[in-house]
């Protein structure tokens, strides 16, 4: 039946989207390890880069082979959000990230676990561990935003520089079955109020993309992100078939 | 269970004079119950009575561990962002994780013996203390990963199992916690190396090459031999070692060489063989330059390791700031809205 084949590419998209924004997060997550500014960041941000490869897997899988599919696509094929790729920047940039992302993912999960779909029982899991990150990010966001005048214009400086990357998140995606405006408006709700706890300026400008709103999820990316998965996928991609 | 006298120091100090002796007659019955309670096995608490050198011993030994596992994060994390599958790369960065948290309960268990993180920071980002020398060592291929799960978490684990009975308390606990999840990562390399010896010719090879690399700054980590090791004697008399760098170092490749023969690699040591006689495995000498050279600060990643830690520390000041300025605002506020 034809109508299997819809729901198969729909569930593939959506599965492979949000599978590649956990692994694509979680590996920028991991280049932190052993740099960070203190060390009980060192385990929470391995902790949750943890977390996300966790889902990452379970997503991936759900489409085909997991290595397959981190390891063997070009960088045309990545269906991530341009956010989640934007390199590590200062400690700021990537608290920033995260505020904006586990935000999303927090509200978005919470959705698909209420549900009934595909995604429902992962979701259920995940949002648990979203829950800590957001709370993670916000605590970071309130510490800098309200901390030292240097560390509030850093703060400040980061949100600004990620916002256009914020539009994205609520663009249609096929079989993600999500009230994309009312999760658009809670998360508006929910950043503003953490940047105004923070005594930080909600971000004014775009906030389309560097292409247009949505454009990660087309395959369309920024230029680190190709660097990113040279790095990646170099090992595996020199022993062809090999199993580690 | 306490001795008698031992439960007298530890009142009497505490009490009287917040665990120092006023004069050097105390001193002398302090030592005595000291001497009496480490020789009946007895756990020393950071509020008991200990002979400053004791304490300088174990701040010096317990430091030099933590900065050991904050260093040795970097070889390994070295390869996190490159591992070839998302199987290993949640292992590998699981372990870094680990050690990030082996760091935090080392740098508790030296803070009880009263000094702090900061201090101790501070004398590791200055070279005024130091850190394993395996760690100088760069991973240049991904079997590396493989040979540092095996061959050091290996060499760690002999050296810190007679730890977990060591006099001293905190130490004591800690490495218990730490030796559970270390056994872990040592399985974890071997099964890594074994993937690699099993898998294609040019995996093989890199897990060979690794191993061959790795052996003889492994057989390193036990410090030097007996009769040049200057704080041995004094360690095992107070029982914060229960057996020799030599004794350890035996053990290692004892466990080790069957080991290599099931994963189907060779050990590089021409001169390794069974000893009928000892019961043990002959081994061959061990480069002792190099170790003193590395020790030293001459060896391969010396200057690299510190720069990265000192950057990290120092790129990250304004986030401890920020931190501190967050705190004092909020406490400050919580004191006015309670009053």
């Amino acid at each position: 039946m034809s109508t299997d084949v819809t729901t198969d590419a729909t569930v593939t998209s959506a599965a492979l989207a949000l599978g590649d924004d956990a692994l694509v997060l979680s590996h920028r997550l991991g280049e932190w390890a052993g740099h960070a500014p203190v060390l009980e960041e060192e385990v929470a941000l391995a902790n949750i880069a943890l977390d996300l490869l966790g889902q990452a897997r379970v997503l991936l899988s759900l489409v085909g082979d997991e290595d397959e599919l981190a390891y063997l696509r070009e960088e045309r094929a990545f269906t991530n959000l341009q956010l989640v790729e934007q390199p590590n920047g200062d400690f700021a940039h990537t608290i920033a990230r995260q505020l904006y992302f586990s935000t999303y993912q927090y509200l978005l999960y919470t959705e698909l676990a209420a549900g009934d779909g595909l995604f429902a029982p992962l979701a259920a899991k995940a949002v648990k561990e979203v829950a800590y990150h957001r709370d993670h990010a916000e605590q970071w966001t309130l510490r800098l935003g309200d901390g030292t005048d240097v560390s509030h214009q850093r703060m400040q400086r980061a949100c600004a520089a990620l916002w256009r990357f914020t539009g994205e998140m609520f663009q249609p995606v096929a079989g993600l079955d999500v009230d994309l405006p009312a999760l658009e408006s809670a998360w508006a709700a929910s950043v503003t109020d953490v940047l105004r706890r923070a005594t930080l300026a909600v971000p004014e400008g775009p906030r389309s993309g560097a292409w247009a709103a949505g454009a990660g999820r087309q395959g369309l990316h920024t230029e680190s992100f190709g660097r990113m998965l040279a790095e990646m996928q170099h090992l595996h991609r020199s022993h062809p078939g090999a199993s580690w | 269970m306490a001795t008698a006298a031992h439960q007298t120091a530890r009142t009497s100090a505490y009490d009287a004079h917040g665990g120092t002796p006023a004069d050097a007659g105390d001193t002398a019955g302090y030592e005595t119950a000291f001497d009496a309670a480490v020789a009946a096995d007895e756990r020393v608490e950071p509020r008991d009575w200990m002979p400053d050198a004791y304490r300088a011993t174990l701040v010096r030994q317990i430091a030099q561990h933590a900065h050991s596992e904050i260093i040795g994060m970097q070889p390994e994390a070295n390869w996190i962002t490159r591992a070839p599958s998302l199987r290993r790369k949640a292992i590998l960065m699981a372990k870094v994780q680990d050690e990030a948290g082996h760091g935090l309960y080392l740098y508790s268990a030296a803070e009880t013996l009263g000094t702090g993180r900061d201090e101790l920071l501070d004398k590791l980002h200055t070279g005024r203390q130091k850190y394993s020398s395996i760690f100088n060592y760069p991973t240049l291929t991904w079997a590396d990963v493989g040979a540092i799960g095996w061959l050091v978490d290996g060499a760690a684990i002999t050296n810190q199992v007679p730890l977990c009975r060591c006099s001293y308390g905190p130490y004591a606990r800690a490495m218990v916690r730490i030796c559970k999840e270390e056994s872990f990562h040592q399985r974890q390399g071997y099964e890594l190396l074994l993937a690699l010896s099993r898998g294609t010719p040019e995996q093989h090879a890199m897990a060979q090459d690794a191993v061959d690399r790795w052996w003889w700054p492994s057989l390193m980590m036990f410090g030097p031999p007996d009769d040049e090791s200057s704080h041995s004697a004094q360690s095992m008399a107070w029982k914060i070692k229960r057996h020799s760098n030599d004794e350890l170092r035996q053990r290692f490749v004892d466990i080790c060489v069957p080991q290599a023969e099931s994963l189907g690699l060779t050990l590089p040591d021409p001169d390794l063989t069974w000893n009928e006689e000892r019961g043990h495995h002959d081994f061959g000498p061990i480069d002792w330059t190099e170790f003193w050279d590395v020790l030293k600060g001459n060896g391969p990643c010396n200057e690299q390791r510190i720069t990265q830690r000192r950057r990290a520390h120092e790129e990250g000041a304004w986030v401890r700031e920020a931190a501190v300025a967050y705190a004092d605002k909020h406490s400050a506020g919580r004191g006015v809205e309670q009053a």
